[in-house]
Parts: structure tokens; C-alpha cells; sequence
């Protein structure tokens, strides 16, 4: 047996491996930056107790489907007010309920959903909070 | 192919089975299931229907301005400036053209003949709109029969708007904050926008009733008494019933049997 073109083909294999792995050659001397949702904002500073509508865990992971549930429950059920664990009344509004405390979207929703590609498209209709600078 | 009598019978009985069993033979066992509009059902307590009264001899060239720039500004109504694109959830036309089945009539009263009409989305009782909707994103509340739309679900299939009798609804043909929001002037921050490809239309300011205020039409003729009125039909006791009691009220193509909610008063014009 005889192997036609050997050189060639190593070299074109070598190649190959170095463009296969260099994502992963040039991703290490980068650290992996885990995001971190800002929430200082003048609305949460000057809240007594910093405490969003539920527990920060369930909201970092359940936040979607929650929206989802309010969604529901507001427009189709009609029924604008919600009981979150505590039994405190809150009230259904992504606009005037959550931007109104996270005024800093691009800190805030944006850090999370850019890091993990999701592309949710709340904002092409409802408005986001003019963001105030240097506040 | 031959088939004998029996064959043929055997068949024939078959096909005509399926036959009945199609949509159209609801109406022999079910009658009614395919009605546009039944008769008027007692309504069930605790449910409202909401209703609007206007009275036109109340309105002048002002209070027209009042009211479409009282909603359109509110509900973040894009203006583009060209009959094409135009979106509007409150707006004004001819008596001619509000009331088509009132016939031509030459020798109509002048001062009706000229006066524009307020027109908005009637939350008929029997909404084509509804019936037509894919996704149902067009529903009607049980609560208190506004005609409610979720742009969530709106897919743009445009099937309301060629139901809607009333030309009620609105398609936006181009995204409304084109142009760094440049068409739709100055923004309401409590209520969103809607974005390319839905159909939207008047809501009731359905927002405002759940925090306990009227509609914002209603509210910016305050200082216009009598101009328009907003209740529930539901309650014998209700203002609003009261003025369907004391006055002539015409609603738009009643014929259609969609049982608009929008009454108007044309006696004071």
C-alpha cells in the first residue's frame, strides 16, 4: 500500500484541526464573563426593602414564564391583579410594574438576554423607560 | 364497472350518511349553532354590557378635535399623514356614510347632512370580528363585552377587518415607531405601542376601567354635559339607560344583526 500525496495531506489536515479548535484556542484567554443584571436604579435605591414581586432565584428563572402567566391573566382574563407567594396584590403591567423599578433595561434585561442570545420581543411594542443618565 | 340495485342503494345510503354529517346539517339537529346572531338571552348577574351614548347636537368642530386627540393620544395612535397608512381608533364621517340604511334622502335636515358623526368600534354584542379570528386573538370579554384585542397573538391575517361592517380596525402597514417614532408625536409611557403586521382598534380603554375611570373620550367632554354617556345596559338602574329611555337613539347598520353597543342621539342636531 502507498499513500499518494502524503505531505499535502497532512498539511491540509493540520489546517483543518487548527481552524476546527481555534474558537476554542482564542475563548480561553478570554475569561468567561458571567453577566450581572444591574439594579441600581434611582427606583430600587429608594425602595425600603429590595425585593422584586417574588424571590430573586424564582425571578432569574422563572421570570418568562411568569410574564407569560400575567399576560394571560391580565388581557385575557380580564384580571389585572395578581397574588404573588406572600398574598401581596400586585399589579399587572410589564410597562408600569417591572420597568417602572427596572428603569435600566440595557443594564438590567438586556445583559442576561444578549449573554444568552434570546431575542424576546417585549420591547417592539411596549416602550421602555427613557433611561436616565448619570441620575 | 357493474353494480346492481342493491350495491347502488347500499351506497347511495352510505354517501348520503356522510353527507348529513357535514357542517351544514348542524343546522337541521342543532338550529341556531350557525347563526350569526340569536336572540337576545337573559343575561347572566354580575355581567356587564358596556355601552356608549352620544349625543351630536352636543359636539362642535372643538370637541371632535378633544375627543380624537384625548384617545389617539393616550393609546399611542401613530399619525402618517396619508388615508393609506392610517390608523385610527376614533374618527369622524357623514351621516350618509355612518347610516348607509338610512337611504339617500335629498331632503335630509342640513345641519345633519353636514355634521360629521364620532365613530368608533361598536363591541357589537355579536362580533363578526370574533367569529372570523384564527388565533382568536379578537375576543370578546364574558365580563363586560368589550371586544378585546391581544397583539401578542395578532398574526396580521387581516380576516377582522374584512369582517368588521364598521371599518373599525386599523392595519399598520408599517412599523409605528418608524423614523425614531417621528408619526406618533408624543408617547404615553404606561401604554405600549403596537408593532408592524397587527390590526388594532379601540379598546374601550379597557386599562382605564380596571383602575375605576371612564374612557378617556368620555372624560375629555366633561366640561360638555350631556355629550356622551358610558354605562352598563345590564343595569336597569344605570344612566345610561336611563338616557336610551328619555331619548331616540339611532345605531349603526342594525340590520346586520351584530348588536352594536354604540348609540347615537340625533334629536338636539
Amino acid at each position: 500500500m502507498k499513500f499518494y500525496n502524503g505531505g499535502k495531506v497532512f498539511i491540509g489536515l493540520a489546517i483543518f484541526v487548527l481552524l476546527f479548535v481555534s474558537p476554542f484556542i482564542f475563548g480561553m484567554s478570554r475569561p468567561n464573563k458571567v453577566p450581572k443584571p444591574s439594579i441600581d436604579t434611582p427606583e430600587i435605591n429608594a425602595l425600603a426593602v429590595k425585593k422584586c414581586v417574588e424571590s430573586k432565584d424564582y425571578m432569574e428563572q422563572s421570570h418568562m414564564q411568569l410574564l407569560d402567566k400575567w399576560r394571560d391573566q391580565a388581557l385575557r382574563e380580564g384580571n389585572r391583579h395578581w397574588k404573588n407567594s406572600e398574598g401581596k396584590d400586585v399589579y399587572i403591567s410589564l410597562q408600569n410594574t417591572c420597568m417602572k423599578c427596572h428603569s435600566n433595561k440595557k443594564e438590567f434585561c438586556d445583559t442576561c438576554h444578549n449573554y444568552l442570545a434570546v431575542k424576546p420581543y417585549c420591547w417592539d411594542c411596549h416602550l421602555t423607560p427613557i433611561e436616565k443618565e448619570g441620575v | 364497472m357493474s353494480m346492481d340495485r342493491r350495491k347502488f342503494l347500499k351506497l347511495a345510503g352510505i354517501s348520503s350518511l356522510v353527507g348529513i354529517s357535514g357542517l351544514g346539517s348542524f343546522e337541521l339537529m342543532r338550529p341556531g349553532w350557525l347563526e350569526a346572531a340569536e336572540e337576545a338571552a337573559q343575561p347572566a348577574s354580575g355581567v356587564k354590557r358596556l355601552a356608549m351614548i352620544m349625543d351630536m347636537g352636543k359636539f362642535e368642530e372643538e370637541n371632535y378635535k378633544q375627543v380624537v386627540h384625548a384617545c389617539h393620544s393616550i393609546h399611542n395612535v401613530p399619525n402618517f399623514g396619508n388615508p393609506k397608512d392610517e390608523i385610527k381608533w376614533i374618527w369622524t364621517d357623514s351621516f350618509e356614510h355612518v347610516f348607509p340604511s338610512q337611504g339617500e334622502n335629498p331632503f335630509l335636515k342640513e345641519s345633519i347632512e353636514e355634521r360629521p358623526f364620532l365613530l368608533l368600534c361598536n363591541h357589537c354584542q355579536h362580533p363578526p370580528c370574533v367569529r372570523v379570528c384564527p388565533t382568536q386573538a379578537t375576543f370578546k370579554r364574558k365580563q363586560d363585552g368589550i371586544v378585546a384585542m391581544d397583539y401578542h397573538r395578532c398574526i396580521g391575517c387581516r380576516f377582522c377587518m374584512a369582517a368588521c361592517p364598521y371599518g373599525s380596525r386599523s392595519f399598520n402597514w408599517r412599523d409605528p415607531r418608524t423614523d425614531n417614532n417621528k408619526y406618533l408625536g408624543k408617547l404615553n409611557p404606561e401604554f405600549p405601542t403596537r408593532t408592524k403586521g397587527v390590526v388594532e382598534k379601540c379598546n374601550f380603554c379597557v386599562e382605564r376601567l380596571a383602575k375605576g375611570l371612564q374612557p378617556n373620550c368620555v372624560e375629555s367632554q366633561k366640561g360638555n354635559p350631556g355629550a356622551m354617556y358610558f354605562g352598563d345596559l345590564n343595569d336597569p338602574n344605570s344612566e345610561v339607560r336611563e338616557v336610551l329611555n328619555k331619548n331616540y337613539t339611532l345605531r349603526r347598520k342594525p340590520e346586520l344583526g351584530t348588536q352594536p353597543n354604540v348609540y347615537y342621539i340625533i334629536g338636539g342636531v
